[in-house]
């Protein structure tokens, strides 16, 4: 066959009926975050557009991206875009091993230089080298570097790619970056998360896929669609944060009534992400829903901003653990010892200069 | 030994800046109250459900809508350092040239020497604010930017209002909005330690100099001897 298979195509030659394709493609539209409207476009995008072939990169990770993916709640979704069609190299899920995967990945890049997108998951240590991540006996640096140069676009999947996570967390002893302050001049989609949603994940490709655009972004390169807003501003608890009534500790009455976790240190107010719309596990839960608050876990630097149980973070850079209001409080009692000292002082010296000035009763006259 | 003491009547501060300084006062401790507030809110609603109250909404709003008033008189102030009389004006905050550089210099170090170690007795005369005071306030003032921009930026995703959404750059730049709330409550702790010490040291030169310095921030006017001290140190 000359051209690439259409992902209809490859959907029929795997069993799928043109009712199932069409459901998907009615879901890929919701995932994606476009209206019902839009629909008719992603079915002919998807019925004539041969698949972008796709490169998938693990470096720095846990593979908690590709997890959670691979449970995205439909099964074309696995089925297809996964397992047969769009992936020409993931060392996770790959058949293939060894000489033949890189083989298979370099056939990719010369072969579709400039076309390709690339997927990347976990961040890529710089110190010494980059010689704490190396794949086939090179770092991960360069593979990076060699490959972002034939890319149409790169994903970066998870909070390690889109921030370095928690091998980025302090002290960072192996250098760990962030895709998109190694390589600068592609376009960059970051889907933070640790993990992210696997139907977040699923409609950012699958908008590349369908359209071959990138998806609109927000100011951090993040698809609006899923990251514009808080999880505090979606969040089911909400009317409790608003009324006053919080959670106080883990085993209290409140917890069990299901009380705002504000107090408990939730990350809600100051993490954006579509948890608690989309949801996790085809939509049965999402933290807060199961009683814990929300980690802040598709912030930059969120392992760094703990402990995850105290609202305020501690300080960085102070020695001890220090919070804002410590702190606050210290400075305060310091001026008031000090201002004390003045007064003590002026009450002194003023008894000294009895007969200048400041002890004439001034009379003010006009 | 004096027994009358002449004074002089001199009109210092003009409205605008009385108006600053009293809205400022008034916002601010209502924002930093309701910031407190906010930042560890007090259990006294343990029960009950989220229908009947919204104590928490409200003291938020108190605190966004402190938030603009401190705003608009800042904007005044901003003004008035341009169009204000010699007290007023912005060098007096920021002394950019050579010249106010070295003036201001020797004010600072003779207020050292009498108002802080108390080695020297000569009161520091000057109509305006001293030196010292003039360079806190230059300081005070970039603290109230940063902190309506900081505070903005956090309220960027709660409104569809443009104003606040002006401010939406600011967080990324800091890299989240956990962070923008770290430095807003920080800044807070600033405020409240330099009211602290302001309000401690108009105490403290009513006091000792007897210039009408407190009412001078309602009438506008403060006193000045004729005689003992005398008009030294004028600027
Ligand atoms: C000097 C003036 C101000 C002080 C002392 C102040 C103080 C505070 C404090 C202590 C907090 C709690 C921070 C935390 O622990 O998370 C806070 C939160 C906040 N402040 Fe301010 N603030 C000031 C001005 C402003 C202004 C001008 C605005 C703009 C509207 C603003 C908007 C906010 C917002 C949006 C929050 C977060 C509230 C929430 O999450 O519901 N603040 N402020
Ligand atoms: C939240 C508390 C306060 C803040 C943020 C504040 C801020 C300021 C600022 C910025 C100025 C400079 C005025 C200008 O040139 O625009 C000033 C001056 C002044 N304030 Fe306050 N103020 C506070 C509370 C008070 C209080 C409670 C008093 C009265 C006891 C007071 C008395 C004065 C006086 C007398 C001056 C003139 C000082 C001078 O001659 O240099 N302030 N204040
Ligand atoms: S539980 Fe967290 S996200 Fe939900 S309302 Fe409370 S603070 Fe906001
Ligand atoms: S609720 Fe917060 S910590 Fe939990 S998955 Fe969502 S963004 Fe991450």
């Amino acid at each position: 066959m000359g051209r690439a298979l259409t992902i209809w195509e490859q959907a029929r030659l795997q069993g799928h009926s043109r009712r199932d394709f069409l459901k998907f493609c009615a879901w890929l539209t919701a995932a994606a975050g476009m209206e019902s409207s839009a629909i008719a476009q992603v079915v002919q995008a998807l019925e004539t557009k041969p698949r972008l072939p796709v490169v998938w990169f693990h470096f720095q990770e846990c593979t908690c991206c590709s997890e959670s993916f691979i449970r995205s709640s439909h099964p074309i979704v696995s089925d297809i875009i996964l397992d047969k069609l769009s992936l020409d190299y993931t060392q996770t899920l790959q058949a293939a091993a060894g000489v033949q995967a890189e083989k298979a990945l370099h056939d990719t890049m010369a072969k579709h230089f400039g076309e390709y997108l690339m997927l990347v998951e976990g961040s890529i240590p710089t110190a010494a080298d980059g010689v704490y991540c190396t794949i086939a006996g090179r770092t991960a640096l360069d593979i990076v570097k060699e490959a972002a140069a034939g890319a149409k676009a790169i994903v970066a999947w998870g909070s390690c790619a889109s921030n370095g996570c928690i091998q980025a967390a302090s002290p960072n002893p192996t250098g760990a970056t962030p895709v998109h302050r190694i390589i600068t001049d592609k376009p960059i989609i970051k889907v933070p998360g640790c993990p992210p949603i696997g139907e977040v994940m699923a409609g950012t490709i699958v908008h590349l896929l369908a359209f071959g655009t990138i998806p609109e972004l927000d100011r951090v390169g993040r698809p609006k669609a899923f990251y514009s807003r808080r999880v505090h501003d979606t969040c089911y608890r909400r009317p409790n944060y608003d009324a006053g009534l919080f959670v106080e500790s883990w085993d209290d009455e409140n917890a069990k009534k299901g009380y705002c976790l504000y107090k408990m240190g939730c990350r809600g107010p100051t993490t954006y992400n579509a948890c608690a719309v989309t949801k996790w596990n085809n939509g049965v839960s999402f933290p807060i829903q199961s009683g814990h608050g929300c980690i802040g876990c598709s912030e930059e630097n969120f392992w760094d901003n703990g402990p995850f149980y105290q609202r305020l973070t501690n300080l960085p850079g102070f020695p001890i653990e220090a919070t804002a209001d410590r702190v606050g409080l210290a400075v305060g009692a310091a001026t008031a010892v000090g201002l004390g000292a003045h007064a003590v002082l002026t009450f002194v010296r003023k008894r000294d200069v009895k007969g200048g000035h400041e002890s004439a009763e001034p009379k003010p006259q006009e | 030994m004096a027994t009358t003491t002449a004074f002089e009547r001199a009109y210092i501060w003009e409205r605008p800046v009385r108006l600053y300084h009293w809205v400022t006062v008034a916002s601010l401790l209502v924002l930093a109250a309701t910031g407190l507030v906010i930042g560890r809110p007090p259990a006294f609603l343990t029960a009950g459900d989220a229908s009947a109250s919204q104590w928490f909404g409200t003291v938020r709003f108190l605190h966004f809508a402190a938030g603009y008033v401190f705003l608009f008189a800042f904007v005044i102030r901003v003004y008035w350092m341009f169009a204000g009389n010699e007290y007023a004006r912005w060098h007096n905050f920021y002394p950019l040239t050579p010249t106010r550089f070295r003036r201001w210099l020797g004010g600072v170090l003779q207020v050292i020497k009498v108002d802080v170690l108390q080695i020297q007795k000569k009161p520091v005369q000057v109509r305006g604010h001293n030196a010292m005071a003039s360079a806190i306030y230059g300081m005070v003032f970039l603290v109230t930017v940063f902190q309506i921009v900081m505070g903005f930026a956090l309220y960027a995703p709660m409104s569809d209002a443009w104003f606040p959404r002006l401010f939406a750059w600011v967080v990324p730049m800091m890299g989240g909005d956990a962070n923008v709330r770290i430095w807003h409550h920080l800044a807070t702790w600033f405020f409240i330690v330099f009211a602290a010490i302001h309000v401690y040291l108009s105490v403290f030169h009513d006091v000792v100099e007897a210039e009408g310095e407190i009412s001078s921030m309602v009438s506008g006017s403060k006193y000045f001897h004729q005689d003992a001290g005398g008009r030294r140190g004028v600027k």
